[in-house]
């Protein structure tokens, strides 16, 4: 009894998952083993429309013959470049009407008008004609035949379904792409942003869990950079940035502060002399990071808040009986509490800075300096028009990803089995 | 008292009335006033006099009577004497000395003899430092989209820190960037589409998501545990190592360019998250509650319908209103799947006017403020119900 019982309840469960299974494993799981198989070919942007044939119906009457219309088929291979086989046409006629002489490559069968034409080359064209006459002697309506649409019919290689491999996309990736440079602002790109949103994070946090007036408020406010949506965040900062009529170099001149604006986000490098010694700031890089601690420091914070809300009070009233300070206080109190929840939060956001690409594309578009490799997948893709590269660039951060995780998850393995 | 502590209090407390008056000096700045200077040691020296002052006289003056004498001192000396500035500047200032005074007002020569007292005050002014200044850094931006939106071309060139607005004028002048977005521009449509996508994606979402969820929270099957771990490692997958293999997909299946396309991939990539959250609250309903239920034999469907559902409404709605705010916000997809201006959410139609370089500023902000409002105005009228969601990690980004 509790047997069936237990059966009837997999068979439900299974029902009940298999939806939101499905659509994921197509949407989320067969892309990533897709990248895969796309990464190992040459396939450009225009190779991946599929070639159909294509025929466009023109209805012309017969200046001497007003009994008999024509009928024109604009015939073509869509694709510039893909031959497509056993092309079949279709097309209905009304039942009236009957062929006139027949193309030889044609058959009539009960009102319907069956042909073969073969192989189409890349680039074909044919205009097909036939002849058609009333049968019964009425007037032959235009209309009606217009609005029958030929069907047609072939087959075509898919260019992503054969058995063509290369490695050529991955020889690419490494050695003719910048590949250390790009990873190497990736991973800074990555590592600041992280840093800077949790120490931001944590003062944030430090902030909001104390009373004051208007703090609700506050702690909306500082949710708001993470909610709004990054196409408008990103543009706002555009402007406010901007070199000439942008409103931080204006008030920075007009204090100021500096002499010459300064192109926040289209200068690869900035000179600063500090004390005597040259050095070289990736000035766009470093606009880019700030705009990403701004938009997403918010997440460390909440997070951070609740585990700060958390704290049980007496351990800072003991703190305070045994004469600590604020600072003491902090180091040795608060900073332990939220150790657990700042590891989280780092592997979080590195993961997730790792693959961020809206927030660069919209600011710089990768130029000067920014592009990482989530941009890369986007330019090699996109406009650079190769699909293969910017699916092995896709591989590449898989495996990355996939290697964070694995360390990650082994730190936390142990750190656990120590506890 | 201690020197120490002494030094540590006037100093920390003229550096945060300097950074007071600096903003209040940016926002006067950008009304078109001009100013030139931050006066960064005529600020400090008052500060610092202040401070000392302050502990001098003590008790020995009520606190109120105490605290307008300085606003007023401070106020003579940096609105008439050093600079001559319009009245309300001087308000403004007025204002921000008397919260000075308050706030300094609780330390006396008594307080900073204790031993930790220089580090509590320079706690406190940190406090108040960051709260003013989080506050302005966040809120500028939104400020400065708001205000570009109501301007012209020309105003904007002519001096880009004149945020002021003239509101004498027409009506349709000053909304004049709205007329235009909606109506050479066409956002009326795009409102539509993203609201239709977003609704259509809580939806399918929620359709898909709360019986998953269910069988994950309650029932036992083979694979169970591996599902749930792997929901979150799905969810950790970034959206843009799936562009390449979706366009390429969806333009051979002819989903580009579709919202139903769009609608598809949304709803796969909220589902791990949704499903996440909706099993968390689905174990904290008793379960005596469907053991009776199945007592009445009501099938799965209808304990679902029946009591689940009515019980989790808090859950549903809050994972709701993520999907919605992920589903308006997104871009990448929109970005990749649509090039037919017709068929535009109003995230890419705001990048594809920026596509055009000569679109003028003003209209690109307005956009900007006409998709971001929908979405604050929903997190601030339900940000109890989201706080504890964005902890639970609900908004990828």
């Amino acid at each position: 009894m509790s047997d069936t019982l237990s059966k009837i309840e997999k068979r439900t469960a299974y029902i009940l998952i298999l939806p939101a299974v499905f659509l994921v494993f197509s949407i989320i799981l067969f892309p990533i083993f897709a990248n895969v198989w796309i990464s190992f070919k040459e396939v450009g942007l225009k190779d991946i429309r599929i070639p159909e044939p294509r025929a466009k119906k023109i209805v012309k009457s017969i200046k001497d013959n007003p009994d008999q219309l024509k009928l024109i088929y604009k015939l073509r291979n869509s694709s510039l470049i893909l031959e497509i086989r056993e092309v079949k046409f279709q097309d209905k006629l009304p039942k009236n009407i009957k062929p006139v002489n027949l193309d030889e490559r044609c058959k009539v069968k009960s009102n319907k008008i069956y042909c073969e034409f073969g192989n189409w080359k890349a680039k074909y064209r044919e205009n097909f004609q036939i002849l058609i006459k009333s049968s019964d002697g009425k007037p032959i309506n235009k209309k009606d035949l217009k609005t029958i649409k030929p069907k047609l019919t072939g087959k075509s290689d898919n260019i992503l379904l054969n058995t063509n491999f290369t490695l050529k996309n991955f020889k690419k990736v490494f050695f003719q792409n910048e590949f250390f440079d790009l990873l190497s602002t990736t991973f800074y790109y990555t590592f600041f942003g992280t840093i800077g949103s949790i120490v931001f994070g944590i003062l944030t946090a430090q902030l909001v869990n104390q009373k004051f007036f208007g703090r609700t408020f506050m702690r909306s406010v500082l949710l708001f950079p993470y909610v709004g949506p990054v196409v408008a965040l990103a543009y706002t900062w555009e402007l406010l940035l901007d070199p000439y009529s942008g409103t931080l170099n204006n008030l920075l001149i007009n204090f100021q502060v500096i002499q010459e604006p300064l192109n926040l986000l289209g200068q690869k490098y900035l000179t600063i002399n500090f004390f005597g010694f040259d050095l070289k700031l990736r000035l766009a890089l470093t606009t880019v990071i700030i705009f990403e601690i701004w938009r997403y420091f918010p997440l460390a914070f909440l997070f951070i808040l609740a585990r700060l809300q958390a704290v049980p009070k007496e351990l800072y009233e003991a703190a305070e009986v045994d004469g600590a300070g604020p600072l003491q206080k902090f180091i040795n109190i608060t900073l332990p509490q939220i150790t657990a929840v700042i590891s989280i939060l780092f592997m979080i956001r590195f993961i997730w800075n790792f693959n961020k690409f809206e927030d660069i594309f919209l600011l710089t578009g990768g130029a000067s300096g920014t592009r990482t490799l989530p941009i890369n997948v986007y330019e090699q893709g996109f406009t650079i028009s190769d699909i293969g590269m910017g699916s092995a660039v896709s591989i590449v951060i898989v495996a990355l990803l996939l290697i964070f995780m694995f360390v990650y998850f082994k730190l936390i393995g142990k750190r656990a089995d120590e506890n | 008292m201690k020197t120490k502590n002494l030094i540590y209090y006037a100093l920390i407390s003229s550096i945060f009335l300097f950074s007071l008056v600096s903003i209040w000096k940016i926002l006067v700045t950008l009304q078109g006033v001009e100013l030139k200077n931050f006066n960064f040691a005529i600020i400090i020296s008052l500060g610092i006099t202040i401070s000392l002052l302050n502990l001098i006289i003590g008790e020995k003056l009520y606190y109120l009577i105490k605290s307008t004498f300085f606003a007023l001192i401070f106020t003579f000396v940096d609105g008439y004497i050093v600079q001559v500035m319009p009245f309300w500047y001087n308000i403004g200032i007025f204002a921000i000395l008397i919260f000075f005074s308050l706030k300094i007002n609780k330390y006396n020569q008594k307080y900073l003899a204790s031993e930790h007292s220089s580090q509590i005050v320079v706690f406190d002014f940190l406090t108040l430092f960051g709260i003013v200044l989080f506050s302005f850094v966040i809120l500028f931006p939104f400020y400065m989209m708001l205000i570009t939106s109501f301007k012209t071309q020309a105003a904007l060139l002519i001096n880009p820190l004149d945020f002021s607005i003239n509101f004498n004028q027409d009506f349709k002048e000053l909304f004049k960037s709205y007329f235009v977005i909606f109506d050479t521009y066409k956002f009326g449509r795009y409102i539509l589409i993203s609201t239709f996508v977003s609704v259509g994606t809580v939806i399918v979402t929620l359709l898909f998501a709360i019986p998953a969820a269910y069988a994950v929270a309650r029932l036992n099957f083979f694979g169970k545990n591996f599902l749930s771990t792997s929901i979150l490692i799905i969810y950790m997958f970034p959206a843009i190592v799936l562009v390449i293999p979706l366009y390429t997909v969806f333009s051979q299946l002819g989903l580009r360019n579709s919202v139903g396309g769009l609608l598809i991939v949304y709803t796969a990539t909220t589902l791990p998250v949704a499903i996440y959250m909706l099993q968390g609250y689905f174990r904290s309903i008793p379960k005596e509650l469907e053991e009776a239920a199945i007592m009445d034999k009501l099938n799965w469907f209808g304990i679902i319908i029946k009591i689940i559902l009515p019980l989790s409404i808090p859950a549903i709605s809050s994972v709701a209103l993520y999907v919605f705010m992920i589903a308006w916000n997104e871009f990448l997809f929109s970005l990749m799947f649509l090039d037919n201006p017709n068929s535009f959410t109003l995230s890419r139609a705001i990048q594809y006017l920026s596509g055009d370089a000569e679109t003028p500023r003003q209209y690109l902000m307005a956009g900007s403020v006409v998709v971001t409002i929908p979405v604050l105005l929903i997190f601030v009228y339900f940000e109890k119900y989201l706080v504890s969601g964005l902890t639970a990690g609900s908004v990828k980004g």
